[in-house]
């Protein structure tokens, strides 16, 4: 197959920092080349580059047989470069239907027609989405679909620019694996047509579904380059630079008392019924596609909402939170998906520090008379900063100036500060690099002695990293135990008829 | 903090000094020239009057920045003053009521509103702006009611044909008239205390935290145990009795019920809680900015007015003010990417 992009040394200084070091590798037509790194390895530099928003300091892009260079992401996008963002934010616009999202470039660069709407409007936009198989009722607003639906509205927009390289950074970031799937039918297509994909991923599990070779950079620097059959333990080494997946299983605590007991509880009024044990010293997984009711199971054990139906109980007590505080005082903590949503304060609050962040939950147990107790803050969050590893300055650097991985571990060190007897944590792996992922695992083991730990996590190898043990949910409703990928597949593949 | 990659040190640290004390050394700046030109300007009892002229917006603003820090807004706050002004002339010259029971029934008032608007905002979802913006209106309308949308004033015919027989007591005149050691005016220790107390509150203490955190990522302090709603409620009480104690001490200084009385103090108010967010370069909503929001443009009318400057002036002064303050917030503060 043709080289479609080369590139050949490109360097990239922001500061004093080296953000890329002479960086080359080629991309060929119809094949999917999948970017990993850890965090701040400069997997977004380059594709900052690569989309224009960034000038390079050294180094040269050739496509198709010519040099060039981009002072802007349109002139990259005339010449067939095409990146579809993570952030669903950047995705389209919410309000507007699918058929006016997919026309949203032509509108927006006055090629469209003066009237918009209407049903030529409605033939163009089919054609867009017929462009990857995209089967959706179009006059659906976009913010009524699922973030899967809208990815795809998103990867349809792009290929309707009929891109030579299309770069998708993280797509199935929050996708369930069937939603995966179904993207990668639309990649395949893609990559059969000819298209040149840039795949940027963490996850194992896509890069061995989709990948035909992969580009490996650490600091900065390609630190690897790996064809078919793809050797993903090698490509880890060389993304963090050292082996890693061996963290070390520790023997259940054998007479670990229940401490979290759920009997016959419905999470849906139309859901199974389901039972579920939790021990102390116990670090359990529960895992299962988006939307398999993980984070409805966690809201309801943590007061956001009452079980539809059923029993709760909490070392031996009926356990009936009404609100996140009575939780939070009865030692039942939940670190929530999605840090910037779920924890983290905007910099406009005065306390939006580490410090601050992580006090604030404990104000009432810290501070006397209503006071905050700033010095038992710092004290608290100094021994965290170094039991967690953090890599900050101190207690008042911001969240915002850390990188992903070390922003979860505040997180995680937050609900470390006062001791759980139940630990909630959903998806504290989310946009954190495997390196960090280690740190993580090891620090939610080191601490669960005397607590019951759940971990909600999508990704099923996630899963049986983190846990002792993995609970599979699917259509609200736990399902079973599971010890390993095989049983977990079998346990999600077979038909879960809803009781009514 | 990004600061920002290419500009040379010394331009940044000039700009972030600018940001910081930009507007205290302006107002400073601005009493010198204004003592030079007028050396009435700095006598201890002009001082004293900008403050008693100021303290009214400055208290309603006051009550806007509590519903600010917890991520709302306060658009009725002017006209819950006015009408509450209003209320407390009804109160005693139609009803003949008593200095105390006509300031808990306007108290009384202020929380009701608050009530109102926390039912419309945090119960029923409607955005802040929008609903405390039909309150304005409502109130507005609300205090022409009962007088046919005349003001009150002792003696006067009521719609009825009968004759209001009260008067306003002296001790509630007091509220508006009296200086204490000759000084200092009543509503300016209001204003004193309830800001320094406001202050404590949100600054000090984990209840501050509470409503900052809510405004911030009303989620993060949910999940973080917070009950947030009630917060918010308590916002809009907060807001809407401060602004209550602001009729009164209104009433009291005008002695009569003037239905024009609230003309501009919603604006006002605002205004000097924007300018605020500019004071220390706190670039948020914050107690003590707003006060000195409010003092700067205190100042600034005195001064001019002492120099013989228009009255029609006024408003362009106010209006170079609020952007100048806000071009020191948004302008010149390091972009957030």
């Amino acid at each position: 197959m043709p080289v479609v992009l080369a590139v050949e040394g490109l360097t990239k200084r922001f500061g004093s920092t080296r953000a890329l070091t002479d960086a080359s590798f080629e991309l060929h037509a119809g094949e999917v080349l999948a970017l990993m790194g850890a965090n701040g390895a400069g997997k977004s530099t380059l594709v900052k580059i690569l989309c224009g928003v960034h000038g390079a300091d050294a180094g040269s892009m050739t496509i198709g047989g010519t040099t060039v260079a981009f002072a802007s992401p349109r002139q990259a996008r005339e010449h067939g470069i095409i990146a579809v963002h993570q952030t669903i934010a950047d995705v389209g616009v919410p309000t507007l239907s699918v058929a006016d999202n997919l026309l949203l470039d032509r509108s927006c660069t006055g090629r469209g027609p003066l009237l918009a709407g209407g049903r030529r409007s409605l033939r163009a936009a089919g054609a867009i989405a017929a462009g990857i198989g995209l089967e959706l009722d179009l006059s659906r607003r976009l913010d009524a679909l699922s973030i899967a639906e809208r990815q795809l509205v998103a990867i349809a927009r792009a290929v309707a620019h009929d891109p030579a390289v299309l770069i998708l950074d993280e797509p199935t970031a929050s996708l369930s694996a069937p939603e995966s799937e179904r993207l990668f039918a639309v990649l395949d297509r893609l990559r059969d047509r000819g298209v040149a994909l840039l795949y940027i991923s963490h996850k194992t599990g896509d890069l061995r579904r989709i990948a035909d070779r992969i580009v490996v950079l650490r600091d900065g620097r390609v630190s690897g380059e790996f064809r078919r059959p793809l050797d993903l333990d090698a490509a880890i080494r060389a993304m963090v630079g050292h082996a890693v997946g061996q963290v070390a299983r520790r023997d259940p605590v054998p007479d670990g008392a229940p401490i979290l007991r759920l009997s016959q509880a419905r999470l849906a009024p139309t859901a199974a019924a389901f039972d579920l044990v939790v021990h102390a010293g116990e670090v359990v997984a529960v895992t299962g596609p988006v939307g398999a009711g993980k984070s409805t199971l966690a809201g309801a054990i943590f007061g956001l909402w009452p079980l539809a139906a059923g029993h709760m109980d909490l070392d031996g007590r009926p356990w009936r939170p009404r609100s996140a505080g009575e939780a939070i005082r009865n030692g039942v903590f939940m670190a929530g998906e999605d840090r910037w949503r779920t924890t983290f304060f905007p910099g406009t609050v005065p306390f939006a520090q580490i410090a601050g962040t992580i006090g604030f939950p404990f104000l009432d147990r810290w501070g006397r008379a209503g006071l905050v107790a700033r010095t038992a803050e710092t004290r608290a969050t100094r021994r965290l900063i170094a039991e967690f590893g953090i890599k900050a300055r101190g207690p008042e650097d911001l969240p915002a100036s850390l990188s992903g991985g070390n922003q979860q571990k505040v997180v995680l060190a937050r609900w470390h500060a006062e001791p759980a007897r139940l630990l909630l944590l959903d998806e504290p792996f989310q946009g954190v690099d495997i390196g960090a992922r280690d740190d993580i695992i090891r620090a939610i083991r080191a601490q669960s002695r005397d607590r019951a730990t759940i971990v909600f996590v999508n990704d099923l190898e996630e899963a049986l990293e983190v846990g002792d043990r993995v609970v599979v949910m699917a259509d609200h409703a736990v399902v079973g135990d599971a010890a390993d990928l095989a049983r977990i597949s079998a346990l999600l593949a077979s038909p879960h008829p809803a009781v009514s | 903090m990004a600061s920002p990659a290419r500009a040379p040190k010394g331009a940044s640290s000039l700009r972030r000094f600018a940001i910081d004390y930009g507007l205290l050394i302006l107002l400073v700046g601005l009493v010198v020239v204004f003592a030079v030109a007028q050396p009435a300007f700095l006598r201890v009892n002009n001082l004293f009057s900008i403050l008693q002229a100021v303290a009214i917006v400055a208290l309603l603003g006051v009550g806007v920045t509590v519903t600010m820090i917890a991520g709302g807004f306060d658009l009725s706050v002017g006209g819950l003053a006015a009408f509450v002004q209003m209320a407390a002339a009804y109160s005693l010259i139609v009803l003949d009521g008593s200095t105390g029971s006509t300031i808990l029934l306007c108290l009384g008032l202020g929380i009701l509103v608050g009530l109102g608007n926390a039912l419309l905002i945090v119960r029923l979802g409607i955005p802040d702006l929008l609903a405390t913006l039909g309150m304005l209106f409502l109130l507005a309308g609300l205090q022409l009611i009962p007088t046919g949308g005349r003001s009150i004033a002792p003696g006067m015919t009521l719609l009825d044909g009968s004759v209001a027989d009260g008067a306003f007591t002296n001790a509630f005149l007091a509220l508006g008239r009296h200086r204490f050691w000759d000084i200092l005016p009543v509503p300016v220790l209001v204003l004193a205390v309830v800001a320094a107390a406001l202050w404590f509150v949100m600054d000090l203490t984990r209840f501050g935290r509470v409503f900052h955190a809510v405004g911030g990522n009303e989620l993060a302090a949910r999940l973080a145990g917070a009950p947030t709603r009630a917060y918010r409620v308590c916002a809009y009480v907060i807001s809407s009795t401060v602004a209550s104690l602001g009729g009164i001490l209104m009433a009291a200084r005008i002695g009569r019920g003037d239905v024009s009385a609230g003309n501009g103090l919603m604006l006002d108010a605002i205004a000097a809680a924007l300018i605020g967010y500019a004071v220390l370069g706190a670039n948020r909503p914050n107690i003590l900015g707003t006060v000195v929001g409010a003092v700067f443009v205190g100042v600034l009318l005195n001064g001019l007015t002492m120099l013989n400057a228009p009255y029609y002036l006024q408003d362009f002064v106010k209006g170079a003010v609020l952007i100048g303050a806000l071009t020191v917030t948004y302008g010149l503060a390091p972009k957030r990417a």
